[in-house]
């Protein structure tokens, strides 16, 4: 019995061991990531082919799903404000939970599904077919040809990507409340506008959104550099890129906002 | 995928996603209506602000003026002092009077200002000398209460007489 006791002690603290040395590695190769991207700068042109790939191929679902969301929020608004007789504020109610929270949040999250995982499985089939090792051996660094553009594309494309969210959620709350319910056009706007500050709303929430463009895309290349050079191993590496950084992004959605939005009206 | 429609894709892209951007910051924000670059300070005291907060509307007539800066409490006077910035446009003489109301039953606080008959005008800085506090429920109920019980007193002393 006591031996089984120390065996799963064993078992915890080599899990422990293993996951820190995961995070040290990881925060080695982000370093390393950062300091060799003075070559793909150079090479702009890189980083404009992996912006097509992460940022317009992305824009479609974020286009799509930011209209839905801002439409189901005008409507599950109106519903309860027109209960107090407040139904033109409804405009505040759509702007400020997509301009503070979801706009960066849930486009974070479409972009970790849609353009992370792809990051992912594409440097992870690399790793699995050698291609990496390849590159190598034409003393072509991997890191500055194939993470770094990736990287900065990520960085560069999410607060683009959550701003069309936030804008096109606007707009579909203005379709659902102006347009199909009727609530006056006029005070909609104006009652978003005296709520809705710029440096307070709007900045904080682009500021979110650059914290989760560098989260998720360091998360996405490093898993798919990190990966088990196996099919198995790149399909685990794009689930836990999709899963990590979803944890990722609420936990930091929750530290940035009790940080940036404590004792403001 | 040929070189120049990608070029043409990402160029479309991030003109959108900055043009997004600019859409926020002039239509949903208040960057475009109100900007505190051409704006003069005033300060006011007050005995209870209330539920006032910061960024709140500043009118005078109904017409927005200006925002409340700043509200911190003055050990000097033990009073809230108010800081508030309107805009350049408006000018206001120096006997104004400074109240806090309240927008509708429930809705959020603000200060009105209503202007007075002096021929000086504020400047930026000067200190709102006439001020009017935030009507607390509780004391209104307590001075009602207080009134009520007072008037029926004197109604009985009058039944006396």
């Amino acid at each position: 019995m006591p031996r089984r006791i120390v065996i799963g002690i064993r078992g915890v603290g080599h899990r422990v061991i293993d996951s820190i040395w995961r995070l040290g590695y990881a925060a080695r190769f982000f370093t390393l990531t950062l300091l060799k991207s003075g070559t793909s700068m150079r090479r702009f042109s890189l980083i404009i082919r992996e912006l097509y790939f992460t940022g317009v191929l992305t824009m479609i679902i974020i286009l799509v799903s930011g209209l839905f969301v801002g439409m189901v929020l005008g409507l599950q608004g109106y519903e309860t404000l027109q209960k107090y007789g407040a139904e033109t504020a409804v405009g505040t109610l759509v702007a400020l939970s997509l301009v503070r929270e979801l706009g960066p949040v849930v486009a974070a999250l479409l972009f970790a599904s849609r353009a992370g995982s792809a990051i992912t499985a594409e440097i992870g089939l690399m790793k699995a077919t050698e291609q990496l090792d390849a590159m190598g051996m034409m003393a072509v660094d991997p890191i500055a040809r194939v993470v770094a553009p990736r990287f900065w594309a990520g960085v560069i494309s999410m607060p683009l990507l959550a701003a069309i969210f936030s804008a096109m959620g606007i707009f579909g709350g203005y379709l659902v409340a102006v347009v199909l319910i009727g609530v006056d056009e006029g005070s909609f706007w104006s009652q978003m506008q005296s709520s809705v500050d710029f440096r307070f709303d709007i900045v904080n929430g682009v500021i979110k959104t650059c914290f989760f463009g560098v989260a998720v895309t360091a998360i996405a290349v490093f898993e798919g550099y990190d990966a088990q050079p196996t099919a198995e191993g790149v399909s685990a590496a794009t689930t836990r890129t999709v899963v990590t950084s979803a944890l990722v992004i609420l936990g930091l959605d929750f530290v940035l906002t009790s940080f940036m939005f404590r004792g403001v009206g | 995928m040929h070189r120049t429609t990608m070029d043409l894709w990402v160029g479309l892209f991030v003109i959108a996603g900055i043009g997004a951007l600019l859409i926020l910051a002039l239509k949903v924000g208040n960057l475009g209506t109100y900007s505190e670059a051409q704006s003069y300070t005033l300060i006011g005291y007050f005995e209870n602000v209330g539920g006032l907060k910061i960024r709140a509307p500043v009118k005078s007539a109904g017409v927005v003026v200006g925002r409340v800066k700043d509200i911190q409490f003055s050990t000097k006077t033990f009073d809230a002092a108010v800081t508030m910035k309107i805009d350049n446009r408006y000018q206001f003489p120096k006997d104004t009077f400074a109240s806090i109301l309240t927008s509708g039953l429930l809705g959020a606080q603000y200060i009105g200002l209503a202007a007075g008959g002096d021929e000086g005008m504020l400047k930026s800085g000067d200190k709102i000398m006439k001020t009017n506090s935030a009507l607390v429920l509780e004391e209104m109920i307590g001075r009602f209460l207080f009134d009520k019980a007072s008037e029926d007193g004197d109604g009985g002393d009058g039944g006396t007489f």
